[in-house]
């Protein structure tokens, strides 16, 4: 019963029925009742059907164990019906299974295994606690190979799937890194197609996997020849442009399987009413990566198809965005606000504390004596009550520490349990309820710290766990009640950039009822979009565009400033004032939160004659061209596209993304305009990710030609004389045929960098946010965090962030208003009472805290004691870098002060004696 | 509370304590969950620390810090074990060093007293910023980083232990040198320069220094 169970899985050890272990991929055994992983929410145990009592009505020795009687074997399924208002779907997806086809010796050959299986060796909660060991003889492989795109850009043979999944590359490199980490000499040998690193810092991590010493990455097909009867090493056939043909041994062979839809998606798709693509993932609009075909049913991640870990967050965030345009009507509804007693003062109090020690079921109790430890909490000074509780997390037993404050007076309390990180917000809360402060809480880490780490040494844990709880009680002595601050959130926002992520953000948000101010530099909404006339699946991105500007207009909660500059920005996270310039007039802005989606811009070739000779044009030129129907372009006999222009180099080591697609998207045009068109593509990689490998194949098929170069090698382009035209000749090698290779050209196109636009620098130090090593501006967490920055409040979205697809963009300017709502929707922010304050007196004002402040929340101040440091209290995250730089300890950190921590540190070697007052060594 | 937020003050207090080993842990370094990268400035603590330990014949082994996420169980006990394993062939504090309890606590009283200096040249003058561990070891081992240390600190330190042993009672440079362990003529240097600035004095009849 999931209201009972504490998940201190007692009942997992007594299980007797063991059985393959499906999250570590059957690769170790685990229990019938069991965690689902260490990570799982709810983090308590489940029987699952391989139970005794289930299959064969015996054994029910987890009923038996269990001391919270949180084990009920007359539960039943039950059918529920719940009204909503929306529905996100997110199934996710289902590994591509090499079983079904017999060209990877994948179940018949043991030494060969899935990226799936690999990642679960590699993870210290795996099979074999993080030991990489291979499924025949369990020794560390030293020869591992990958073989890449294993059911990924494969129509022929039947049983794999057309598009690229995107993530293998990426996830690959990963392993090959975690691989040489785990054994330093290991050989790791990919063998890959294109190396699709388009991701934001992708490049670089590609770069570090492949500059590892015994790394190799081999550009070849791949097949799995045989297996050695006797050492079971795996023998591959590859082939390479220098040695040709070649066999080689592996002791492990990876296959790095790629997505598939989610497991019964047909019969996903009937339940709901909803339209599936021709690969079986969710059909969505173009113009809307989270809407299915039916209104008020969203997914997020990879239903949509195959994306990495920032995009599912990121889509995660904006089906969320997009459920509250739906619901904002009744936002709030189900919400119940807490109500704590008042806070009773102890200030002027003697400390009077009480213990609580926790069995934990039996996993603290069985090692640790809690008895003899109750009665040694009552020794030490200031401790009036102790008890032991059999859980203390119970509900039952939060009731009973509230009660035991009232009735003992107790102004101070500490729990010896387990780690603070899942528990401590609970008991804090426990003491509000009981009309304390809830700073006064203390936690005793027992379990992870003690009993768990030594179950064999019963008398040294025993003592080790009066120690931590001495060392507890003496900091508790001087801990000090905190106010948490309420700032009151200003309800409106500030989108700045009026491009096509600022305005699918600015309508998101605008849509649950929030005032937005749009601010655009140029005298025109827009951005990048006007450029970009339609997409490769076909959307007519200008018609698209002129609805999103006429909605932004007629949208009475959107105000657009077009043709300004922002000048300034002060304020914090709920209370921000943005100034600006409107021509010749000034205007100032409140807003309570701040998006950032200056877009970028393309960068100007100085390769390739560009600027000098007019038959050479950017992509986005010919693009235009295109669209203009330019005779001379499109009656052109041969078009050269050279790819990579101005990234993936020295001077910036990232890949632009969106190009191949682009130019892909521009040949597939041309070829229907002008079929007798010749038109090559220059590649280094081809990074047509996800769906659109569809349509490289189709270009492919209708003769465009891809030929590779060398970053080392790169082609040459000149004027010439042709056979009957002058030309644009360029000359590269061919590394399949081992020549150099002459093509006349009429049009050059360079597929040039995005990079970040000219104003980021200026954006970055007005709004005080931080930009990557290539100038984009930094999230603060790529998974966890990507559309906001560490300044609280401000947040981002589109080309600013990271070059991306239109589709994409709109996806994350949805997740960004998502996170923007977060904070709108509430009247109140809350501000932790730990953080930093200076005691005026000791100040020498010389500056050092003010150094190591990241956030910015240190200044001087003009006081009556002369110039002080002053903390914003707002601003600091209680980090308390800058209590450890000043010489005088004016500036401490509230919570963890000297004394506090100084008295800790004494308590950990003084046994007998805790009263001595401490000196504060500063 | 950040890594960053560990103060010299709380190690060499534990090390007052008569504490064997202090073990520091922190998040992965360049893996900040923040934007302060806060543990870069506890491993210049630490790397600092280590060297005064050793400056006061400490072994700086006695104090470690090692990066590891909160995923890294595994990790955290093999470094506990091996750091558990270290200390203890070590030996007890002090005693295994060849220091004397009254030398011992001189020298890290010294340090103690002199912790509010260290800030403000540690702040301006002997702090690393690099990205990488082998850059911050390569640093605090550096010829250059000798020379600053001797400088700032190393000189400082000496004077401040001999006055130290002084205030309990007058000795002579070699009596000095015995419980210090620094050799007789590094004690003459600082005690005539320590005369000049009035800090102690020669007791003539005695034949010994004395503090002021």
């Amino acid at each position: 019963m999931e209201d009972k169970c504490t998940g201190c899985t007692v009942c997992v050890e007594y299980c007797p029925a063991k059985y393959p272990d499906k999250f570590n991929q059957d690769l170790s055994k685990n229990k019938a009742i069991h965690i689902y992983y260490s990570q799982a929410i709810p983090l308590i145990t489940y029987i699952d059907e391989s139970c005794l009592y289930l299959k064969e009505k015996k054994c029910r020795i987890c009923e038996a164990v269990c001391k919270n009687e949180a084990i009920d074997f007359s539960q039943t399924e039950k059918k529920m019906e719940i009204k909503v208002g929306a529905v996100v779907l997110a199934p996710g997806y289902e590994p591509f299974d090499p079983g079904a086809r017999e060209d990877y010796g994948y179940g018949k050959f043991k030494n060969v295994i899935t990226s799936m299986d690999y990642e679960r060796l590699t993870d210290s909660t795996g099979p074999y606690e993080g030991q990489v060991l291979r499924p025949s003889d369990l020794k560390h492989p030293q020869k591992v190979a990958w073989i890449q795109c294993v059911g990924s850009r494969q129509v022929n043979p039947p049983g794999g799937n057309s598009y690229c999944s995107s993530v293998c590359c990426t996830y690959t490199q990963k392993q090959v890194i975690l691989t040489k980490e785990h054994s330093p000499d290991a050989e790791c040998t990919v063998f890959h197609n294109d190396i699709r690193s388009y991701g934001k810092d992708f490049e670089r991590f590609y770069q570090r996997a492949e500059d590892l010493p015994g790394v190799q990455f081999i550009r070849s097909y791949v097949s799995v020849v045989k297996e050695d009867p006797e050492t079971k090493n795996v023998t591959l056939k590859y082939a390479t442009n220098d040695d040709g043909v070649r066999e080689e041994e592996f002791d492990l062979v990876v296959l790095s399987v790629g997505l598939n839809p989610p497991a019964d998606f047909k019969g996903l798709a009937d339940k709901f009413g909803i339209e599936l693509n021709e690969h079986g993932f969710c059909k969505t609009d173009p113009g809307n990566p989270m809407q299915t075909s039916r209104p008020g049913l969203l997914i997020s991640g990879a239903f949509q198809g195959p994306v990495d870990i920032p995009e599912s967050v990121v889509s995660a965030s904006g089906a969320g965005s997009q459920c509250g345009e739906l619901l904002n009507y009744r936002r709030g509804d189900l919400s119940t606000e807490r109500i704590y007693p008042p806070e009773r003062d102890v200030s002027l109090e003697e400390p009077r504390i009480g213990v609580f020690v926790c069995h934990c079921g039996a996993n603290i109790g069985r090692v640790v004596d809690v008895p003899s430890t109750v009665d040694y909490c009552l020794t030490l000074p200031n401790v009036v009550y102790a008890q032991e509780q059999l859980f203390s997390c119970a509900t039952n037993s939060a009731e009973e520490i509230t009660e035991k404050i009232k009735e003992q007076g107790l102004n101070r309390v500490i729990v010896a349990a387990c780690s603070p990180r899942t528990l401590e917000m609970l008991f804090r809360d426990t003491l509000r309820q009981a009309g304390l402060n809830q700073y006064y809480y203390e936690m005793a880490n027992i379990r992870e710290h003690c009993s768990w780490v030594h179950p064999k040494e019963k008398d040294e844990a025993t003592q080790k766990s009066k120690d931590i709880i001495r060392m507890a009680v003496a900091r508790t002595r001087f801990l000090e009640p905190l106010t948490e601050i309420d700032l009151p959130v200003d309800k409106r926002a500030l989108v700045v950039g009026g491009g096509l992520a600022g305005m699918t953000c600015a309508l998101s948000i605008a849509a649950q009822g929030h005032e937005v101010y749009l601010v655009e530099k140029d005298p025109e909404l827009g951005g990048t979009a006007r450029k970009i006339h339609d997409t490769l699946d076909g959307t007519d991105v200008q018609a698209y565009l002129r609805e999103v500007i006429g909605k932004i207009y007629k949208n009475p909660l959107v105000h657009v400033y077009t043709d300004a500059n922002i000048t300034e920005n002060t304020g914090y996270i709920g209370n921000f004032i943005t100034r600006l310039k409107v021509g010749d007039r000034t205007a100032e802005l409140k807003h309570g939160a701040t998006v950032i989606a200056t877009g970028a811009d393309i960068y100007t070739p100085t390769e390739y004659l560009y600027g000098e000779d007019d038959r050479v044009l950017t992509h986005l030129e010919l693009e235009e061209k295109i669209a203009e129907e330019d005779e001379k372009v499109i009656n052109s006999q041969s078009l050269v596209m050279i790819q990579c222009v101005g990234c993936r180099n020295e001077e910036r080591n990232y890949c632009s993304r969106i190009c191949c697609n682009e130019s892909v998207k521009n040949a597939l045009k041309l070829k229907e305009k002008n079929p007798q068109m010749d038109i090559y593509i220059l590649f280094r990689d081809m990074r047509t990710y996800g769906y659109n490998e569809d349509y490289y194949r189709l270009a492919s098929e209708k003769d465009v030609k891809f030929i590779r170069y060398e970053p080392d090698e790169e082609p040459l382009v000149e004027a010439a004389e042709g056979e009957d035209r002058p030309v644009l000749r360029v000359t590269l090698p061919d590394y399949v045929l081992g020549k150099k290779l002459e093509i006349d050209a009429d049009i050059v196109t360079l597929a040039a960098a995005v990079i970040p636009s000219a104003g980021t620098r200026e954006i970055e130090s007005i709004f005080k946010v931080g930009l990557n090593q290539d100038g984009f501006f930094k999230e603060a967490h790529v998974k966890l965090r990507p559309v906001e920055f560490a300044a609280e409040g401000i947040y981002l979205c589109g080309l600013a962030h990271y070059p991306k697809l239109i589709s994409e963009t709109i996806s994350q300017a949805y997740g960004a208003a998502g996170r923007v709502l977060t904070l709108l929707s509430n009247d109140t922010v809350t501000a932790s009472g730990s953080i930093c304050e200076v005691e005026e007196n000791s100040c020498i004002s010389c500056g050092a805290c003010i150094a190591a402040c990241s956030y910015g929340a240190i200044e001087f101040r003009e006081t009556e004691l002369g110039i002080k440091a002053f903390v914003n209290p707002v601003l600091c995250k209680g980090d308390g870098l800058c209590n450890a730089m000043c010489p005088t300890g004016a500036i401490q950190l509230k919570h963890f002060t000297d004394e506090e921590l100084l008295s800790q540190i004494d308590a950990a070697t003084s046994e007998e004696e805790v009263v001595d007052e401490v000196e504060t060594v500063v | 509370m950040c890594t960053g937020r560990i103060d010299l003050a709380h190690v060499i207090r534990a090390f007052t304590n008569g504490t064997d080993g202090v073990f520091i842990g922190g998040c992965r370094l360049n893996e900040c969950n923040y934007i302060t990268h806060g543990n870069f400035y506890a491993l210049n603590m630490v790397l600092l620390c280590k060297k005064m330990m050793e400056h006061i014949g400490i072994n700086p082994e006695r104090l470690r810090i090692e990066f590891m996420s909160s995923g890294e169980g595994n990790l955290f006990a093999e470094v506990v074990d091996h750091f558990v394993k270290t200390v203890k062939d070590i030996g007890p504090l002090g005693k295994s060093e060849g220091l004397d309890e009254n030398g011992l606590k001189v020298n890290l009283e010294a340090i103690t007293g002199l912790i509010p200096y260290i800030r403000l040249v540690e702040s301006e003058r002997l702090k690393g910023h690099f990205t990488t561990l082998e850059e911050y070891q390569e640093f605090y081992s550096s010829v250059e980083f000798d020379r600053l240390f001797k400088e700032l600190i190393a000189d400082k330190l000496a004077i401040s232990r001999i006055i130290l042993l002084l205030r309990e009672k007058a000795l002579s440079t070699g009596e000095i040198s015995e419980v210090l362990g620094l050799s007789p003529s590094e004690i003459s240097k600082h005690l005539s320069n320590s005369a000049k600035l009035g800090l102690v004095r020669y007791d003539e009849s005695r034949k010994r220094f004395a503090s002021v």
